[in-house]
């Protein structure tokens, strides 16, 4: 390894309650990369994501990042050091108006910025433009992937983690959140994404990691991956 | 279709009858004499009746064109938040105009009245403080009336032990009953709906109890006087018991009782005021955007840094805070307090004006408050029956207005040049629309 990572978990392990979620997990991400995870459902990809963020908090083992131990801090604190989630489900605040959802993505920075940053994702986004004083939970589930994205970015994070941006969208929305995702890597972000459409994550990204049963079982370039039988045969539907 | 309709209105009146009847029944229908019953059965039946005939009339209104307009209307009132178009005419000339007719309402109302619009503003301080924390953070606190008995003790016992005045009780009390706040919120945070309702419920028995039971330090259920507020040194009473000199004597006009409560109620009315402006500000700040994000989503907000302790606290403090102040008026407008003015009752309604109000509406929060006070006044002629009327009332609001009085709207937020376009070209123009 040439570079320093920018985030590396280093044997982690996490518990919820008695069930043993993440089982030594060694996973790493270097600055400017895409980096996928993809596995089956159940398999701990978006525990290790939330676990990040400390829910649950690793039991042990170390969260790096920029080399310092994260693992133990809370939860706000993390986020104020460049890290964003799109969390699963997009979790956006449905009564909020589209533009309130994005001042509340500027939490950790603060708004100085908003106006700057809200104009670069009205290009990113124009649907958002058009329905910013709607009412976010009345937007299409497409939508409201790309105002949750949106939201994300509004903190300027250095690294950003996806957690199933495809989940419960049409085939061209997909496509289309994908796009994004690409945009994105452009600007200079680092890419953490957790996805189970693995087809799609194995293209975007350049390293990929598949997690099973709690356990990181494969990793190396994603297009190696893609072409490696068992993934064909697990996650891709193909023979 | 006219037999099915005939049909369908027979099936209501026979169901409503049965259960009016079934409810009449035992109610109205046996009367306890000595140590047997009477029979008054033909009572109840008429009863029944008369419900039988109100549903079917009821139904009747509905089938025609005009009922089903207004049911149209009460059934789209029940859904949905809606967001400013930020091209809503700015309301500064009406709310100028409430403000004056406020200021100058003590020169038109007798004292019986203005004991009420008292009372009436006291709630409406009290719904916006549990609006902070019900309303905009969503943390369901049934023991809000401890903060309100906080700050009516402040006063009554600052006085007595301390010399407090009403004008250092009404700076002090916000911190004080903000203190408890922040005493209470510490072992809550981790708590949720339910669980935390039942905590709060208990805090708020808590202070009642201590205050009913510490006799040497409250007076316990004697309660503790509280002396009438001055103004500048200027005294209320006929003559000066504060060593202050007496207003009327000050200026040279005829003692009256009144001036009092005018002064109180003027000086409610201007902090009533300031805090609506206060909560109104906070909802478009940052402070008051993790209140309601909060609200809808923790986990979301976490993951956005939000400090969910210090937000959390802050909804708490700030709630308590408003009780404290609406508790100091309180205690001054009655001149008395006593543990019984504190009861899980007054939590209860000033809930009722919170959820009435629309969660989260100041302008509903502030009708309920006016309604669920002035309401009761009215009533006055129904004598017994007037909490069942109370409740009835409360039970067909909900039924309309789900949502409260006042559907609550998302403050609108404008681009300024810095968005290209977007600051002046009307939504329906800009080119995304349009393709």
């Amino acid at each position: 390894m040439s570079e320093a990572p920018l985030l590396e978990f280093s044997g982690v392990r996490a518990h919820y309650g008695p069930v043993e979620a993440l089982k030594d997990v060694n996973v790493h991400i270097i600055k400017g990369e895409i980096v996928s995870l993809i596995g089956a459902n159940g398999a701990g990809k978006t525990t290790l994501l939330s676990s990040i963020f400390g829910a649950p908090r690793a039991s042990s083992g170390k969260i790096l990042h920029r080399g310092e131990d994260i693992s133990r801090l809370p939860t706000n604190r993390i986020s104020r050091r460049g890290i964003a989630l799109v969390p699963e489900g997009r979790q956006i605040y449905q009564e909020m108006s589209v533009e309130e959802n994005m001042m509340m993505g500027t939490t950790p920075i603060g708004m100085a910025h908003f106006e700057e940053d809200r104009a670069t994702m009205f290009d990113l986004f124009p649907r958002l433009k058009e329905r910013r004083n709607q009412t976010a939970g009345t937007m299409s589930g497409g939508e409201q992937q790309m105002l949750a994205i949106a939201r994300a970015m509004m903190a300027r994070p250095e690294l950003i983690l996806f957690d199933e941006p495809s989940l419960g969208l049409a085939p061209l929305v997909v496509k289309r959140v994908f796009d994004v995702l690409r945009e994105i890597a452009a600007m200079g972000k680092t890419i953490f994404l957790v996805e189970q459409n693995a087809n799609h994550a194995l293209k975007l990204s350049q390293r990929a990691y598949v997690m099973v049963n709690g356990r990181i079982h494969l990793s190396g370039e994603s297009a190696a991956l893609l072409d490696n039988e068992d993934v064909r045969k697990a996650y891709l539907g193909l023979h | 279709m006219q037999t099915n309709r005939l049909l369908t209105l027979a099936k209501q009146a026979l169901l409503t009858f049965t259960v009016s009847l079934i409810l009449f029944a035992p109610i109205s229908g046996l009367v306890l004499e000595g140590f047997s019953f009477r029979n008054e059965l033909t009572r109840a039946v008429l009863l029944a009746a008369l419900v039988a005939a109100g549903r079917v009339a009821l139904s009747l209104v509905g089938m025609t064109a005009i009922g089903r307009k207004i049911a149209g209307k009460a059934a789209s009132n029940g859904s949905g938040v809606t967001v400013m178009t930020g091209k809503e005419k700015s309301p500064a000339l009406i709310l100028g105009l409430i403000f004056l007719a406020g200021l100058s309402l003590p020169f038109f109302a007798d004292k019986y009245f203005l004991g009420i619009a008292i009372l009436a503003l006291i709630y409406c301080l009290l719904g916006l403080g549990l609006n902070i924390v019900v309303g905009l953070a969503g943390l369901l606190d049934l023991g809000f009336v401890a903060f309100y008995a906080v700050g009516a003790y402040l006063l009554a016992l600052g006085a007595q032990y301390l010399g407090l005045g009403f004008w250092s009780a009404l700076i002090i009390a916000p911190f004080l009953a903000g203190l408890c706040g922040m005493v209470l919120a510490f072992p809550v945070l981790k708590m949720h709906g339910d669980y935390l309702a039942i905590v709060t419920l208990g805090f708020g028995e808590i202070i009642r109890l201590v205050l009913n039971n510490w006799l040497e330090f409250t007076g316990g259920p004697n309660g503790a006087s509280v002396p009438p507020p001055t103004l500048f040194g200027l005294e209320f009473t006929r003559t000066a018991k504060q060593g202050g000199v007496p207003l009327h004597d000050y200026f040279g006009i005829a003692y009256s009782a009144d001036y009092k409560f005018w002064f109180i109620y003027l000086v409610l009315f201007l902090v009533v005021c300031l805090v609506v402006y206060a909560v109104e500000r906070l909802r478009v700040m940052p402070l008051g955007r993790m209140w309601e994000a909060l609200r809808e989503d923790e986990i979301a907000c976490r993951s956005l840094g939000v400090n969910h302790v210090f937000t959390k606290l802050t909804a708490f403090m700030l709630g308590a805070s408003t009780g404290g102040l609406a508790g100091v008026f309180f205690a001054v407008h009655q001149g008395f307090v006593n543990p019984t003015s504190f009861t899980f009752f007054e939590s209860a309604l000033i809930l009722a004006i919170v959820v009435l109000g629309g969660l989260g509406s100041t302008v509903g929060v502030i009708a309920a408050a006016l309604v669920l006070t002035i309401l009761p006044e009215l009533l006055r002629d129904f004598a017994e029956y007037r909490v069942l009327v109370f409740g009835v009332l409360m039970v067909v609001m909900m039924i309309w207005k789900p949502r409260g009085l006042v559907r609550v709207q998302r403050p609108a937020f404008f681009p300024s040049t810095a968005v290209k376009g977007a600051g002046t070209a009307p939504l329906s123009a800009s080119p995304e629309a349009v393709r």
